[in-house]
């Protein structure tokens, strides 16, 4: 099963979330994680999905979803080259003494130690998923108390090969 | 106080409306429907909803009080099934709503154009598990084409615009407007929008110019090829484009469930029903096909038996559908065209000229001689499908017939043969029970000149009887035709075949003396047991000016056949004895 990152334009009215997480469940798909926020236009808002499936599943989603009244296009981001980007903050076990050595983890991935208490700190890092993976690897072995993610917003890339639409 | 089915239809002149002036939103709702040319509303009343009911005190419109708001909802179905029209229907919170439910569900798996309105609690209760509270629009969004919660009456007017644009444009469906007390009551100027204006809805689909090419291109040099044409081309009206479009190109047509009457059942290119109880001929078609064209059809697993890729295993598979999500949903397609089936159509019919199909046609009505629908005919007993031959053979298959789900079910859909578009009315996608009697009542009400027959059985016919109020109250003159074999008949079939005859919860002996029920409701009953009975009591039925209720006591253990069990192919069909 392939990973697929879509995003979806909705109208920003009462329960169009509901909507598209219901669609989703409806139509046997997992949501893997999902952001919803302002987009360039006042009165839309924009949904990234993560999801799996192959691509005759992806495209039958997409067409499903563009059904939905309040939904004003749906996009198959994975299908081009794209930016991808997550935030996570990460309460990790360590001391203030132990500061120095943590930085020298965090600098490489560009996360910045943002809080610190006298047993716990807290890590912010943002990148694509992956490298927030790397990062919580490292961490690992410190003890993580507390993780938590924004899932991913994303959009194309402003170069993208001809002939490569990927919108219903 | 008796009111004629001829009052319900007498034609009343629209009241004026006065626009600009401070109205309830009652009021407005009511003004909203009167523009929609909105006549008959099926309802029934309760607390969240007395605005709208003193309203409607009164008022232009015909309410039809069901006694239960599943009957109001079904009733809006086969009312809209029958015209092509909206249905409406209302119901209070709460319990109200809920019972909407199963119809709004019918409706959406039918694609069948209804607009429901529900009164919600007044928006300061919302969310405090009030008396009478459901989230219904919350409930409904898996099963409606779209719903709406009116925050604000100043709202209301292009909500109501909108719903009905929603329900009868593109793929129809139900719309759901649910309505807090405190929005009924509140006032605001009245205005109605002109036009409706949502963003990315394709409300019709005219395929281009290349995609009909396409189309065409890929049908010409077929040699045997079908069409199975689905309910998109009762939902399109274009019953008279695909005459026109298989007379032209000589192709055969298999009619879905769905879309039986669609195309004339007598048509000597008519093969008849597909799928797990369809005929001999329109499987043996699919199978053999080298070209098989699904018109307004979904391809679903009544047809492809779940195994959709031994689905028409020589054919290229051609499909239009209004709806994009349904092209290569269930099968693989070779072309597709997103459109409305009527304008396809249109624009194909020009480009297109006869097929090489002789052989082909000639290979089927062999098939179709050798292999008719049949069943055994033995002395003193009533056979179901001799019950329905009569209906078909007295009506001439001019009749408005309506069904629950089940085995008399499929022996209408395989007995009848419909002539007209909207003729058959019957809950394909969602197997609703209890569907089919209501559903003739608003079929009745719609078509008040046209006989109109209920075929029910026996235990669908106890899930919504109560609504033989209504048949008498408004003297509705729909024919109620149970065919009683004393069980629910299609789930004993099973048991039989695959339970290994572990008959289990099916006995409905207990049920009531339906003769004597419908006298009770002051409807006319009727009793056969024997087919020289059903010939003089279904006669007599006719005849009657007014509802009639006939137990036919049908022979307990027959089955339905042809067959295809769940999980085999088409070319695995038990045809049943002679």
């Amino acid at each position: 099963m392939q990973r697929h990152t879509i995003a979806v334009l909705v109208n920003d009215q009462p329960g169009v979330l509901t909507r598209v997480a219901t669609l989703f469940g409806q139509r046997g798909f997992n949501i893997d994680s999902i952001t919803v926020g302002g987009s360039e236009e006042a009165g839309l808002s924009r949904m990234v999905i993560s999801t799996g499936g192959d691509d005759q599943q992806i495209n039958q989603l997409m067409k499903q979803l563009y059904k939905l009244i309040d939904v004003i296009s749906v996009t198959n981001l994975s299908a081009n080259p794209f930016v991808s980007r997550e935030l996570a903050l990460i309460k990790v076990s360590a001391s203030p003494s132990q500061l120095a050595e943590l930085n020298g983890i965090v600098e490489p991935f560009r996360a910045a130690i943002v809080d610190v208490g006298p047993e716990s700190l807290i890590i912010q890092v943002t990148g694509d998923t992956e490298k927030i993976d790397a990062l919580l690897i490292l961490l690992q072995s410190y003890g993580v108390l507390e993780l938590t993610r924004t899932g991913s917003v994303a959009m194309t890339r402003s170069i993208v090969p001809a002939d490569a639409a990927a919108t219903v | 106080m008796s009111v004629e089915i001829a009052e319900l239809n007498s034609k009343r002149s629209m009241p004026p409306i006065q626009f600009g002036e401070e109205v309830s939103g009652a009021e407005t709702l009511l003004r909203c429907l009167i523009l929609e040319e909105v006549e008959h509303i099926f309802g029934y009343p309760g607390g969240a909803v007395l605005p709208i009911y003193d309203s409607l005190y009164g008022s232009y419109f015909k309410h039809i009080l069901t006694r239960h708001e599943q009957g109001a909802i079904h009733a809006a179905d086969g009312y809209a099934r029958a015209t092509g029209k909206p249905g409406v229907c209302i119901a209070t919170s709460g319990p109200g709503a809920t019972n909407l439910v199963t119809g709004i569900a019918t409706a959406q798996m039918d694609s069948v154009p209804l607009v429901c309105i529900t009164g919600n609690v007044a928006q300061n209760l919302i969310g405090t598990d009030a008396f009478q509270e459901a989230n219904i629009t919350g409930i409904t969004i898996p099963i409606t084409k779209h719903s709406y919660f009116v925050r604000d009456v100043r709202d209301l007017p292009r909500i109501v615009k909108e719903a009905f644009h929603i329900a009868t444009t593109g793929r129809p469906g139900p719309v759901l407007i649910d309505i807090p007390k405190d929005v009924a009551n509140a006032k605001a100027p009245f205005y109605y929008p002109e036009e409706v204006n949502i963003r990315a809805y394709r409300a019709s689909l005219v395929p281009s110019d290349e995609e009909v090419n396409t189309f065409v291109k890929a049908i010409s040099s077929a040699k045997k090829p079908v069409i199975l044409a689905g309910g998109g081309i009762i939902a399109a009206g274009a019953d008279k484009e695909l005459l026109a479009f298989a007379e032209k190109t000589r192709i055969p047509v298999i009619n879905t469930f769905m879309g039986l009457g669609g195309f004339p059942g007598v048509h000597e290119l008519s093969l008849g029903m597909p799928g797990m109880h369809g005929s001999y001929t329109a499987n043996q078609a699919i199978l053999q096909a080298d070209c098989v064209i699904g018109l307004g059809a979904r391809f679903d697993d009544r047809i492809t038996m779940g195994r959709t890729k031994e689905f028409a295993p020589n054919a290229r598979i051609v499909h239009v559908d209004i709806d994009p999500a349904e092209l290569g949903k269930n099968v693989a397609t070779a072309v597709t065209v997103a459109g409305d089936v009527k304008s396809t159509l249109q624009k194909a019919l020009p480009l297109v000229s006869a097929c090489d199909s002789q052989a082909w046609i000639d290979q089927l009505k062999e098939w179709q001689q050798q292999q008719p629908y049949k069943y055994k005919k033995e002395d003193g007993v009533l056979k179901p499908q001799a019950v329905i031959e009569l209906l078909y053979n007295t009506t001439e298959g001019e009749a408005i017939v309506t069904t629950d789900v089940g085995q008399h079910q499929m022996w209408t859909a395989q007995y009848y043969k419909f002539k007209h578009s909207r003729s058959f009315i019957s809950s394909g996608g969602l197997g609703t029970m209890g569907f089919g009697f209501p559903s003739a009542i608003g079929a009745q009400i719609a078509n008040p000149d046209r006989t109109v027959i209920a075929v029910v059985g026996d235990g669908g016919f106890q899930m919504t009887n109560q609504e033989l109020a209504i048949v008498s109250q408004y003297n509705i003159p729909v024919k109620v035709v149970i065919l009683n074999n004393q069980c629910l008949g299609m789930v004993r079939q099973w048991q039989e075949l695959f339970y290994d005859n572990r008959y289990s919860e099916i006995d409905l002996t207990c049920s009531p003396d339906f003769v004597k029920l419908a006298e009770a409701y002051g409807v006319k009953g009727l009793r056969a047991s024997t087919q020289e009975e059903a010939e003089r009591v279904w006669a007599e039925a006719l005849e009657h000016d007014g509802p009639v209720v006939i137990d036919f006591r049908v022979a307990p253990a027959e089955n339905v056949y042809p067959m295809v069990a769940s999980g085999n192919t088409l070319d695995q069909m038990e045809l049943g004895e002679e």
